[in-house]
């Protein structure tokens, strides 16, 4: 049975092929957090990569900045349905820190300052598809979008590219993040409008 | 194996208009009944799906102003729980005109949800609770105050609602029933940002550090606070709530808008 409302119009932008279903566009980068903004300066910042055994590779801010830098423009979509185009940002590929860690676990939690939590597939962590980033539209990253660093996994809906990101645990075992556990979906595909499990 | 809880979303539902009000001049507040619904908690919030008669479909988050209720009795097609929202229409907003201006009595949409477990208040709590509302930000923590009210809550709630001026305040009447009615147990502040009432005690202007600390309950009352509203105001608010040792733990936000 259609639910049809005969007085709506709307505003059709959806004929954007950029749009994943059930979004529409936004230019002012909304900002979501279930709690306050975390102050993590740069000097105290830490990231790690670990696995049930412990700690395989760490970084601090200037270990971090040893990497080869990316600049990359990507499109963002929020499960709250915001999406926005053409966002500049600088960051550090998951392939340079990942390189010589046994990435056969299938599955991984992203941990940050502030305990929030997301997991997602290993392999939407590989591949040229997520990044740690600290810059954003030429600025340092500011602390209500993640800063000094956040996790950014642009195929994914954002709440996967965890802000103020500490580690990541690589894992044999399917764990569910902060909203995952609230019905949020597992992988989050925007294109697949996995929003809810 | 999968470790951790996982709560499920429902599936769309079918939702009629039953009863609507203005809230305020650019605010409308819609009360609809929804057959399957799965009951929610304070709060929560839903996808609102409006679909033209063409197809095109277009939906937007809103969050609950109507109080914890459980799920609607199932087979009927009309269920007696009505779930309400408030709308406020923005400039330029595609859904939220149509909710406040072209909506009737007895149309249908689509709901989805509830969704967010997480923003949300139980009446199993027993601490005192602090609501910090900026704007229409009071809508889930109107649910949060009914939801208090209809249990004869004993822990205190205090609410500071930050609005631009007193024609902007939603549930002004009800709220002041709601704190006559307590016993004691609910406070309201009103801070009005532009617009002030004649002879009101409060210069306007928006919620500084002192007032802050004020207005809201003290650390050592070890409350909960639930803080709603744009971002720069939750922004603002929860940095100095963090500054006077309130566990950040313990400061639960939802914000709308940009940084």
């Amino acid at each position: 049975m259609g639910i049809f409302s005969p007085g709506f119009v709307g505003r059709r932008r959806d004929a954007n092929p950029l749009l994943p279903p059930g979004q529409y566009e936004v230019t002012n980068f909304p900002v979501l957090s279930a709690g306050p903004t975390p102050t993590i300066a740069k000097d105290d910042w830490a990231f790690s990569v670990r696995d049930a055994g412990g700690t395989l590779k760490a970084w601090n801010w200037e270990t971090l900045m040893g990497n080869p830098v990316d600049d990359f423009t990507v499109d963002l979509h929020c499960v709250t349905r915001w999406s926005q185009f053409g966002m500049g940002w600088r960051g550090v590929s998951l392939d340079h820190l990942l390189e010589g860690v046994d990435t056969t676990p299938e599955f991984a939690m992203a941990s940050c300052y502030g305990g929030y939590t997301t997991n997602v597939r290993t392999s939407d962590l590989l591949g040229g598809k997520a990044w740690i980033a600290f810059q954003f539209d030429g600025s340092d990253l500011a602390p209500e979008h993640g800063g000094p660093a956040r996790l950014l996994i642009p195929h994914l809906y954002l709440w996967k590219s965890a802000k103020w990101v500490n580690s990541i645990t690589l894992m044999s075992h399917h764990e569910l993040g902060f909203w995952e556990q609230y019905g949020y979906h597992d992988i989050g595909d925007p294109w697949k409008e996995e929003r809810y499990s | 194996m999968t470790r951790g809880k996982r709560n499920a979303i429902p599936e769309w539902q079918a939702a009629r208009l039953v009863a609507a009000h203005d809230e305020t001049a650019t605010a409308r507040t819609l009360v609809f009944d929804v057959p399957g619904w799965p009951g929610h908690l304070a709060g929560q919030h839903v996808d609102i799906r409006v679909t033209a008669p063409d197809g095109y479909s277009a939906s937007r988050e809103y969050s609950i102003a109507s109080g914890e209720v459980d799920a609607a009795p199932s087979g009927l097609a009309e269920s007696g729980v009505n779930v309400e929202f408030s709308v406020e229409e923005l400039d330029d907003g595609e859904v939220s005109p149509y909710l406040v201006r072209g909506l009737e009595i007895g149309d249908h949409l689509e709901i989805r949800g509830p969704v967010g477990g997480y923003f949300v208040w139980k009446v199993s709590q027993t601490e005192p609770v602090q609501l910090i509302a900026g704007g229409s930000g009071i809508v889930p923590l109107m649910s949060m105050l009914r939801t208090h009210a209809a249990a004869g809550h004993p822990a205190p709630m205090r609410l500071l609602y930050s609005v631009r001026g007193p024609q902007f305040a939603f549930y002004t009447e009800e709220l002041r029933r709601l704190v006559d009615s307590s016993s004691g147990s609910l406070t309201v502040d009103y801070a009005f940002t532009r617009e002030a009432p004649t002879g009101a005690d409060r210069s306007i202007g928006r919620v500084m550090r002192d007032e802050l600390a004020m207005l809201t309950l003290p650390v050592a009352s070890s409350p909960t606070t639930y803080l709603c509203g744009p971002n720069s105001f939750v922004e603002g608010i929860s940095g100095w709530l963090v500054e006077f040792g309130h566990p950040a733990a313990r400061i639960l936000t939802e914000r709308f808008g940009g940084a």
